[in-house]
């Protein structure tokens, strides 16, 4: 208990840090929001009424108390491209980011972990090459690429995909909001089209974010396995006439997977970073979309929420990751 | 809204099988037209300020105003325009100006609000108030058409309104049709303005009027829905029961739903993909010359190189409008080049420039012997057509001794950056809502310095034709005074115009009834499906 | 990501040594030899590249634009009419020079700062960690966005930018392998010879990472050249008409359902095939620099 307090108190100045460099950084933008806002026949004077009622106008110090003070509150400010308050808007919107993005890590994880430990159980072999080969290709196309691409080819062209209208068809219903995932959702409600529905929609944004989370999980769990293979206690597993799967699966794997823990919090992280392109594409209502739009327009409320709510997760994540890997590894609990 | 329709299923269902395929069952997918759009609407709330252009579209289809421009069909029969002083009632039954052209007085119509509520003069009174207190955009357009003070509104009884003129202004009655002076459910609004006499925050957020749609939901960011008013009679009842308007930023997407058919209708594509799509066949484009529309390059005729004449004349002589037309518009413009004959009335109206590249040479040999360096801006935002016609002009002009570095601003910027008034060249695009050259030429070369007049053009005798066509009621008068601030434009070329653009959509071949509006937004009451 | 704790300091090694080690890591390994033959290719066209070119990147010809792939334009002409293969090429050198100059500055930030505050400790080293925190806790690829937003979208800002997101690997990365050589056998030695602490720093230890973190460099330059594409994506890429993969992926990817594949996909292809070179070069690196520990 003291471990998380401490480390939640050990995170605050970053925090603070991301608090006060997002307010400077959105404030240097060039961009005049109440310009913008004022309209095409905008004359002087309605753009400077405009800048007075967004608090523009206010030497900056004053408008950081006051921004510091609404974030005590639990107030984000308001958008100005959608009209809502920024909190409604990113509590709307994170759960289509959250299940995008877990479902991506999980898809990533299932491809790339066995391929890892493949590649490290038969070094220098074909399969590691392909692996190594396959895994790199994934991460060295631009994220937005690759999905057009697979637009293209399988919605377009093969008509495989349904179209990318977001998270569910027009035409069809939401299921009852649990958690948000629609896939879970749609399970506890026991509504199976809905989940077949929301899992179509799901397979092309997933499959551009997971093949991009391939390459470090792949090559993290290779190293890892690799370690840990040529370490003492499995030399003695092996010379006590032990099957080579029992090793491999109960001996090793265990141990090569808490390196690989930790790096699934950083995966996590960037991906959440990523996933703002593939939002984009293909008009996946997160908050990763959300947080673009009002960079372009200027719009410093949502930046500021959306950089915060990521940043008060990752916080959370590296201190769930931290806690679950001291759990499982007495070694590491100590530690600074 | 989902009250109205649990009541309405609840009261219905002992009677559902007998009813069982009729009104009381939901939209089919008939009635029901999906529209892709790269955004929506930020408000509901067209008056207030802040709105994004997509809210003129609120604007249209659930609320009424006094007048409504009427449907003038378009050449290609493919559905219809309007022509600013057409007018027809809305919300107005009748309508008369006094023989003294000082006032016009309309009769309402019975009509009711979504409430349930009459629509009565004094709603119309309190909406039009709004419209010219509230600041901003909503403002200034209703200045535009002389409408300026409250006190030119007046409540004659529940059925009877009457508007006193400040000034004679052709513009008032047409400047009534655009999607400013709506009508609001003024007692609605006022019970839940929470303190705030004009319910800005509440309005924002809710529709309170009489138009041929309700918003059933908003999702800003992801979609808007909208549902027929059964009880609409300011016109002919809508075929379409339900419309739903989807976010899908990537136009790549848009296209590629188009062309499958798992959307009924989009605009805002780059202008290739309507060029592909007429061209394929598959789908119906209708492209709508934009009226008092026109991408121009604006020089700044204030401060930098282009103070001088002939050095802006050397500009338009070198301009590859062509190259333009081709590679940046794929051909969805009305060229604005090569006029032969004098200026006439019809604006926009092509220039007598050319792609001259020797004139170009000589106008800069004696203007600037030694060459010009300088910036050219536009805006990010419509990069998809402005950037290849900046890497186009940057390379035409390079030849003759006008080096040119292109500056891409992102659009948030862009409107900050015209406001200063520094940029030497600018691309815009600039669309008036009242159709008339003076009504153009007020915005963009008045020596009012608007912030559309980018290239900070001053001239008191192009001032004084401006003014003198504005008002004047001497047809005589007005051709004459605009055929010479025309005239003088074409000379001075403070802005050189390369195209009037054409506002595409994309529908299914199923889909018919279009209406274009001054304001762009798609109108759902006159679409057909099927 | 990140290398795995070292347990072993080692003094530099015989240049002959290394040499020989590196030739047999690579002829056992083909495809870290491929990897090296790319780069180097890279590189001669990055050199070369804007004298070899058939056509003016540049130039325009509107009545060529979108021409399929044929014997005159073998990669085909863009909406200006532009060849795509010249400016494929001509992009090597652009692309190349953001790779390498985000990795440079960040090496030197990063390197520096994290060597600093591993040697040090103290205030250093609680100063960089709370700013390596900091960025670390932005979701890196919005703070480019932002940097590049507020700075204005040249190739500078976007290289301050992709540096500044990498700071925290490299300051961390350079933090860990300071700290175990802080008291190494050579390092007693040379303080013992009276040199300073910066010249230690700078002259026995920096050096001596240097193999670990040419590992991470050549990660980062391809994530370098992707973040690039991103942002040219967004509409915060470079300036217009200059060539840049990224940028022409991005203008080429809304011609990718009207059947114009081919604007984006070469200049794809060029960007996958740098930023794939760069990930095996960076594994095959990882091999020649410490073969225990690989991963």
């Amino acid at each position: 208990m003291r471990t998380v307090l401490l480390r939640l108190l050990g995170a605050l100045p970053a925090l603070a840090g991301v608090i006060l460099v997002t307010f400077l950084l959105t404030r240097v933008l060039p961009g005049d929001t109440a310009s913008y806002f004022a309209g095409p026949t905008a004359s002087a004077e309605s753009i400077a009424q405009i800048r007075a009622e967004l608090g523009l106008d206010r030497p900056l110090p004053e408008q950081f108390f006051r921004y510091v003070t609404a974030l005590a509150q639990g107030d984000l400010g308001m958008s100005l491209t959608t009209g809502q308050p920024v909190l409604a808007d990113l509590t709307a919107r994170l759960p289509a980011s959250v299940e995008l993005t877990l479902a991506a890590l999980l898809l990533a994880m299932g491809i790339a972990i066995p391929l890892g430990i493949l590649a490290a159980v038969k070094q220098g072999s074909w399969a590691d090459h392909l692996c190594r080969i396959v895994v790199t290709a994934g991460v060295s196309l631009p994220v937005f690429f690759t999905g057009l691409l697979l637009v293209y080819v399988f919605y377009f062209i093969l008509g495989w995909s349904p179209a990318p209208l977001g998270r569910l068809d027009a035409f069809a219903s939401a299921p009852p909001t649990v958690t948000g995932l629609y896939l879970v959702d749609s399970l506890l409600a026991g509504d199976m089209e809905t989940f077949r529905a929301s899992l179509a929609q799901m397979a092309l944004p997933v499959a551009t974010l997971g093949l991009f989370a391939l390459a470090p999980i792949a090559r993290i769990s290779r190293g890892s396995m690799l370690a840990v293979l040529s370490a003492d206690f499995v030399r003695t597993a092996r010379a006590s006439g032990l099957s080579p799967r029992y090793v491999i699966l109960t001996y090793a794997f265990r141990n090569a997977m808490l390196p690989v823990l930790t790096t699934l919090g950083m995966v996590f992280s960037f991906l959440l970073g990523a996933n703002v392109l593939v939002e984009k594409v293909f008009a996946w209502p997160g908050v990763g979309s959300y947080a673009v739009e009002a960079l372009i327009a200027s719009d410093f409320a949502p930046v500021q929420g959306f950089v915060l709510t990521m940043a008060i997760l990752y916080v959370l994540l590296n201190l769930a990751i931290d806690l679950l890997y001291g759990l499982v590894d007495p070694r590491a609990r100590m530690d600074a | 809204m989902h009250r109205r329709s649990l009541l309405a299923s609840a009261l219905a269902a002992p009677f559902v099988p007998k009813l069982a395929a009729a009104q009381t069952a939901a939209p089919s997918r008939r009635e029901t037209l999906l529209l892709v759009q790269e955004y929506g609407p930020n408000s509901l709330d067209m008056q207030g300020i802040g709105s994004a252009q997509p809210v003129n579209g609120v604007s249209v289809n659930c609320y009424d105003r006094l007048l409504r421009f009427k449907p003038v069909p378009l050449p290609g029969g493919d559905g219809s325009t309007f022509k600013i002083d057409q007018l027809e009632g809305e919300l107005a039954e009748s309508w008369q100006v006094a023989s003294d052209g000082m006032s016009a007085t309309f009769r309402l119509r019975e009509a009711k609000f979504h409430s349930g509520r009459a629509v009565s003069a004094k709603d119309v009174k309190w909406s039009l108030d709004r419209a010219v207190s509230i600041g901003g955009f909503a403002t200034t357009q209703m200045a535009a058409g002389s409408l300026e003070k409250a006190e030119q509104f007046v409540a004659v009884d529940d059925r009877t309104f009457r508007i006193d003129f400040l000034r004679k202004d052709k513009m008032t009655l047409p400047n009534l049709a655009v999607t400013i002076p709506f009508v609001f459910d003024s007692e609605l609004a006022q019970r839940n303005g929470g303190g705030d006499p004009w319910a800005k925050e509440w309005l924002k957020n809710n529709v309170a009027g009489s138009g041929a749609f309700r918003v059933e939901s908003w999702k800003p960011g992801v979609e808007t829905i909208y549902v027929r008013n059964d009880d609409w009679t300011s016109g002919t009842l809508p075929t379409l029961r339900r419309v739903i308007t989807r976010d899908i930023p990537s136009p790549s997407t848009r296209r590629a739903l188009i062309e499958r058919g798992d959307a009924d209708i989009s605009y805002g594509l780059p202008p290739k993909d309507f060029k592909d799509l007429i061209e394929a066949g598959k789908v119906k484009v209708v492209g709508v010359p934009v009226p008092n529309a026109l991408w121009t390059v604006a020089l700044n005729a204030a401060t930098g190189p282009f103070t001088d004449v002939r050095l802006r004349q050397a500009v338009a002589w070198a301009m590859p409008y062509e190259k333009i037309m081709q590679a940046s518009l794929f051909g969805r413009g009305v060229p604005m080049w090569g006029a032969t004959g004098e200026a006439t009335t019809a604006w926009p109206q092509p220039y007598p420039y050319n792609t001259d590249i020797a004139r170009a040479r000589a106008l800069v040999q004696q203007a600037a012997p030694g060459g010009v360096t300088t910036t050219l801006i536009f805006d990010a935002g419509a990069a998809t057509i402005a950037e290849p016609m900046a890497v186009l002009i940057k390379e035409a002009l390079a030849p003759i001794g006008i080096t040119v570095e292109l500056q891409k601003i992102p659009g948030a910027n862009f409107r900050g950056e015209l406001n200063k008034k520094t940029a030497p060249m600018a691309i815009n695009r600039f669309g008036g809502w009242l159709d008339y050259p003076d009504y153009y030429f007020f915005w963009n070369y008045h020596g009012n310095n608007s912030i559309f007049n980018i290239s900070s053009y001053q001239n008191p005798e192009m001032d004084k034709l401006i003014d003198a066509a504005r008002f004047t009621a001497d047809p005589a008068e007005y051709k004459r005074d605009v055929e010479a601030f025309v005239s003088m434009a074409m000379r001075e070329v403070p802005a050189i115009p390369l195209a009037q653009p054409l506002h595409d959509v994309a529908m299914q071949k199923n889909i018919g009834g279009y209406q274009f509006l001054p304001s762009r937004e798609p109108d759902f009451r006159s679409l057909t499906k099927g | 990501m990140s290398a795995a704790q070292t347990t072993t300091a080692t003094r530099p090694r015989e240049a002959g040594a290394a040499w020989r080690h590196a030739r047999h890591v690579v002829t056992g390994n083909p495809v870290t030899a491929l990897a090296f033959a790319l780069f180097f290719l890279l590189l001669l066209c990055a050199a070369l590249g804007p004298f070899l070119v058939p056509y003016d990147p540049l130039a325009s010809d509107t009545a060529n634009a979108l021409q399929a792939p044929s014997w005159a334009h073998p990669f085909g002409t863009d909406q200006l009419g532009r060849d795509i293969l010249s400016r494929v090429v001509v992009a090597t050198r652009l692309d190349m020079t953001v790779a390498i100059a985000s990795v440079v500055l960040v090496f030197a930030l990063g390197g520096l700062a994290g060597v600093a505050a591993g040697y040090f400790g103290g205030w250093t080293d609680r100063v960089v960690g709370r700013i390596a925190d900091t960025i670390m806790a932005f979701p890196l690829f919005v703070l480019a966005m932002g940097i590049v937003a507020a700075l204005g979208n040249t190739v500078t800002n976007i290289v301050i930018a992709t540096a500044i997101v990498n700071f925290p690997l490299y300051a961390r990365l350079a933090r860990a392998e300071a700290r175990v050589r802080r008291e190494a056998g050579f390092v007693q030695a040379a303080r013992l010879t009276g040199n300073g602490e910066w010249r230690i720093l700078l002259t026995q230890i920096l050096p001596n990472i240097l193999p670990i973190m040419a590992v991470q460099v050549s990660l980062t330059m391809g994530y370098a050249i992707l973040n690039a594409a991103g942002l040219s994506f967004i509409g915060l890429g470079v300036r217009p008409p200059m060539p840049e993969w990224g940028i022409m992926v991005a203008e080429g990817a809304s011609f990718i359902v009207s059947g114009e594949w081919w604007v984006a996909l070469f200049p794809g292809l060029a960007l996958m095939l740098a930023v794939f070179c760069f990930n095996l070069l960076g594994d095959g690196l990882r091999d020649i620099v410490d073969p225990q520990r690989r991963g």
